[in-house]
């Protein structure tokens, strides 16, 4: 397949750097300033040279990517919540010139599943979107195989820095203030880490889940959200006298969405450690699945999307 | 007090109701002939209960000269009344019914003001408004009593009762603008 990817941050780069392993050609590369575009297929590794090196990716207007002949357009420019723009717009030009689209971004997702889906229908192309839940774990792509309906609601630990922070807590006896910074310093935790420690990263996660399930009907301001900025060290103290501890869980049903701190037993299997995730898919004929994995990162997230690519029928 | 198991043998799910299972202890006293304690079950069971555990106290005679029998069961509260019925019906000495214990326990760790805010009140607010009984406390405030401090409660609710429970102590939270960490259920979490 053809590929034209927006964004050219740590996952575009990588769906770039490793489509060629995946068997695609990448005839456009874009971010908001400037584009590689061509048709025959760019010159990936000189262009991401030029980007690591502080260059624009290319000097093409990202418009031309457009305009010219792709296959599946990869969306991966920075969520943004409310209307989702501009993903949302590039994903509908896409369709409306009969393409397929894979999403990284999560805002069109999260935020306007009905009219992703009434795009879909109306037009050849398909949308996949499993880069944007759970990184490099199949998450959608079981409840898939499990068909929806029969999936009756799917729980888990889908932000890695609130679940780092929340291990290192636990494990050190410290102050949450103390082992944000150290996850600053690490890289763990980004400078401004209000979406992973709010809840609303996991909650747009858990959002699009249960527009899974429910074939939409969820936004964002549906989802019951708390953080865990405010969970002390004393509280997993406390829970651990108990045989649990605390983690940021999220859960979606057809009946809604819910993201917060929640007791968990230490050893079950939701209380992963580190930044890694975990899902419980819970069915009706088959009890619970879990998955656990790399949740985010560059060529993870990459893999999801590449394997989205996989998936989609010929045009 | 026996545990009770999850799964009693003799699950009838069609006794279940809107209302939720509850937990029941009955004190029963039996002549001391072959097959009293078998015909002593029956009704329970004939009326809509789940046995849970039987304490048969063989070798303890009560006064009057008969065996006591320690009955859990689970039954919707609006059948327990038939239960006991059934029981005195069958000729059965019920010497102690309706003296409750709880099916279920679970945790919930509080955070916030909590001392600024009455913990007490808190607590006796729980245990009215989630019914539920407070089994154990553990607080730790390590910024002193002023500060932000952490409390792990260990409740005792009814069977099937939980997630009503865990809403009731949602909105007492939200009330006294404390952060409630609730067990997850659901699922083999």
């Amino acid at each position: 397949m053809k590929l034209a990817i927006l964004g050219a941050g740590d996952v575009g780069r990588s769906v770039a750097d490793l489509a060629a392993e995946y068997g695609h050609d990448v005839v456009a590369l874009a971010d908001s300033t400037g584009a590689s575009v061509d048709s025959t297929g760019i010159a990936v590794e000189s262009v991401l040279e030029r980007k690591a090196g502080g260059e624009a990716v290319g000097s093409s207007d990202p418009e031309d990517v457009f305009e010219t002949e792709y296959d599946v357009l990869v969306e991966a420019t920075p969520t943004t919540l409310g209307d989702a723009e501009p993903g949302f717009t590039h994903v509908k030009r896409a369709l409306e010139a009969d393409r397929h689209v894979v999403l990284a971004n999560k805002g069109p997702v999260a935020e306007r599943y009905e009219e992703l889906r009434a795009l879909e229908d109306e037009h050849a192309g398909s949308i996949r979107f499993e880069a944007t839940v759970g990184g490099a774990i199949p998450v959608l792509s079981t409840v898939e195989d499990c068909t929806p309906q029969a999936v009756t609601a799917v729980r888990g630990v889908l932000n890695g820095t609130a679940n780092f922070i929340l291990t290192r807590m636990a494990a050190e006896g410290l102050d949450y203030e103390h082992v944000l910074a150290e996850a600053q310093d690490l890289g763990v935790a980004e400078a401004d880490p209000t979406f992973d420690v709010d809840g609303t990263d996991a909650a747009l996660k858990f959002v699009i889940l249960a527009n899974v399930l429910a074939d939409g009907g969820f936004a964002l301001e549906d989802a019951t959200v708390e953080g865990i900025q405010d969970v002390p060290g004393s509280a997993l103290d406390l829970a651990a006298e108990d045989g649990r501890t605390i983690r940021l869980i999220g859960e979606a049903t057809r009946d809604g969405v819910r993201v917060g701190p929640r007791l968990v037993p230490e050893n079950g299997a939701l209380a992963v450690t580190g930044t890694r995730n975990i899902v419980q898919i819970e069915t009706r004929n088959a009890g619970s699945l879990h998955s656990s994995g790399r949740g985010a990162g560059g060529p993870e997230t990459a893999t999801a999307v590449l394997s989205d690519v996989g998936r989609l029928p010929p045009l | 007090m026996g545990d009770a198991p999850d799964s009693g043998d003799e699950d009838e799910p069609d006794a279940e109701t809107d209302g939720g299972l509850r937990a029941y202890t009955v004190r029963l006293e039996l002549v001391d002939e072959p097959g009293e304690l078998l015909r002593a079950l029956a009704p329970i069971a004939d009326n809509g209960g789940n046995l849970l555990s039987i304490h048969h106290e063989r070798g303890n005679i009560t006064p009057r000269g008969h065996i006591p029998v320690e009955v859990d069961l689970e039954c919707p509260p609006d059948r327990f009344d038939d239960v006991v019925e059934g029981l005195r019906g069958a000729g059965v000495n019920v010497i102690q019914a309706g003296a409750e214990h709880y099916g279920e326990e679970i945790n919930v760790v509080l955070i916030g003001h909590l001392v600024d805010t009455d913990l007490s009140n808190t607590l006796s607010r729980i245990e009215d408004e989630a019914d539920a009984v407070v089994l154990d406390l553990s607080l730790a405030a390590p910024e002193g009593t002023g500060g932000i401090s952490s409390a792990r409660a260990r409740l005792a609710i009814d069977s099937g009762r939980s997630e009503e429970a865990l809403a009731a102590i949602r909105s007492i939270g939200t009330d006294k603008e404390l952060t409630v960490v609730e067990p997850l259920l659901g699922g083999d979490a």
